[in-house]
């Protein structure tokens, strides 16, 4: 795996993130050092070992489909310096 | 105070049994009108429209909330030096050129301010309870994954975060654990068991219960090591048979398997903040992309954007089978690893932290890697999602004792814990 500048740009990108040209020299650094060691899992055996995605066995809980009543949308927007009416006001699509 | 990001009193119920109680919570913990920023910019000004289920259940019994305490930015930290702009990082109250521990910094080195009619709410993913609870000389329980609920936590890492108490006696987390315990129609992964009185489990004794020593534990300073073999001494004193056992695999690969999980969890539950619905913002300006990319590279903190690169990284395409799928494998023998241990022994020890609480200014010279690496005694547990306790041990800077329980067996720890100090 090569990582360079370019890698920490393409994950910037992906995760909507604007970075300094210091912090992409910085976060390089960081990848290949925390990346590399990592990277040490790759040695354990789990050939037939099933993934936890938690810890302790959750089963599917459901409730009755009953409506209850929720946020209304004056407490919704009521954090928001970006509303219009009864929406969230976002900046533009294309 | 030293510790506080918000000094506020809130109360909704002045009579009850716990109508003497203060509690301090931790800011990624919601309390109703107050604000809860998890100690980053990006939620400066955030105040919740509901309190988090753990609060609630305090709140109706009477207790009162006095303010929000500090923590590493969205609980990225051993250290609570990586705050976010705006914040104050807190110092170890015992001696402030030390750190406090994180990330629940603040609910320890304010417990550890305070008397003993006050609790702290803390939060734990890979030993944000433990690590600043031993580090400020005072007591913390991070519970089993799922025995206390996550409703309005601001998530970390969702399959291993769990809110749990840090105060000053063993009693009042025994008590505390007991209010806040128990499934929750808001939180799917809380689980379906009745919850125990864990106050009955105080006094027990220790005689007849069999401890396991872990071994490859004892790497650690001088100075924590005579503490936590004189402590042990004082277990066979009391009668516990104790034993040195070995937990291999999760020694060698648990902090990598942990990170790997913790950040995956985290790069996506943080996609949640793009400067629109609360917290930060900024003009409307550019595209989607464009704007959502500004407002998270401004308000993000530096470690906080470093944990999203790497999470990001092992979830995608190409690499998430052998980072991401494969810590979830991982994860599975770390457990059976501790099981296997559990069928034999009723609690496993260790020291808490391999160290003295260090001086800022050391920290400050680690590379992340190293500040990760501190965690090495404290993501096992956390990631198996077995309860654990740290109470203090020996004398001078403070260390702590840290004993792990199998699932569900908050009792036991409890038990052991009360008898090195009450």
């Amino acid at each position: 795996m090569q990582v360079d500048q370019e890698l920490t740009k393409k994950l910037a990108k992906i995760s909507r993130l604007d970075l300094t040209d210091e912090e992409v020299i910085e976060f390089t650094e960081s990848l290949k050092s925390v990346l590399d060691a990592f990277s040490k899992i790759q040695e354990v055996d789990t050939e037939n070992t099933k993934m936890s995605m938690q810890p302790v066995d959750i089963r599917n809980i459901t409730r009755e489909d009953t409506p209850k009543e929720s946020l209304s949308s004056e407490e919704a927007l009521s954090q928001t310096n970006h509303k219009q009416g009864n929406f969230f006001k976002g900046p533009k699509v294309v | 105070m030293n510790g506080f990001a918000v000094e506020e009193e809130y109360q909704e119920k002045t009579q009850g049994e716990l109508s003497n109680l203060k509690v301090s919570v931790k800011d990624g913990i919601c309390v109703k009108g107050m604000q809860s920023a998890a100690s980053s910019a990006m939620l400066i000004g955030y105040k919740p429209l509901f309190n988090a289920t753990a609060v609630q259940r305090l709140l109706d019994k009477g207790a009162k909330v006095i303010g929000k305490t500090v923590q590493d930015e969205f609980g990225f930290g051993s250290f609570c030096l990586n705050v976010g702009k705006g914040f104050t990082a807190p110092t170890n109250p015992r001696d402030e050129e030390r750190v406090c521990g994180g990330s629940s910094g603040g609910c320890a080195a304010v417990t550890a301010q305070l008397g003993d009619d006050h609790v702290s709410l803390g939060e734990s993913t890979g030993g944000s309870i433990v690590c600043p609870a031993a580090y400020c000389g005072v007591v913390g329980l991070c519970p089993t994954y799922g025995r206390v609920s996550r409703y309005g936590l601001i998530d970390y890492a969702n399959s291993m975060d769990k809110i749990g108490p840090i105060a000053k006696s063993v009693k009042q987390c025994a008590e505390t654990l007991s209010v806040i315990a128990g499934s929750d129609e808001h939180d799917p992964t809380t689980l379906q068991i009745p919850v125990e009185n864990y106050t009955t489990y105080l006094g027990k004794g220790v005689k007849g219960l069999k401890i396991g020593v872990i071994k490859e534990s004892k790497d650690v300073d001088e100075a924590v090591l005579n503490a936590f073999e004189e402590t042990i001494r004082l277990l066979k004193e009391k009668g516990a048979t104790v034993e040195e056992v070995s937990l291999p695999l999760t020694t060698k690969y648990g902090i990598e398997a942990y990170y790997v999980l913790a950040l995956s969890e985290a790069s996506t539950n943080l996609s949640r903040y793009c400067g629109i619905r609360y917290g930060a913002s900024e003009p409307l300006e550019g595209t989607f992309n464009e704007y959502f990319s500004k407002v998270r590279g401004k308000y993000f903190g530096k470690e906080v954007k470093r944990r999203i690169l790497l999470g990001t990284f092992a979830r995608m395409s190409g690499y998430r089978d052998a980072y991401y799928m494969k810590a979830l494998k991982v994860r599975t023998k770390i457990i059976e690893e501790y099981k296997a241990l559990f069928k034999e022994y009723d609690v496993l020890v260790s020291p808490t932290m391999p160290n003295l609480p260090p001086k800022i200014a050391e920290v400050e010279e680690l590379t992340p890697l190293e500040q990760y690496m501190m965690d090495v005694l404290t993501v096992g547990p956390n990631i198996a999602g077995m309860p654990h306790i740290s109470v203090p041990m020996g004398k001078g800077i403070p260390k702590g004792f840290l004993i792990i329980g199998d699932h569900l067996q908050e009792g036991k720890i409890i038990q052991v814990a009360y008898e090195l100090y009450n």
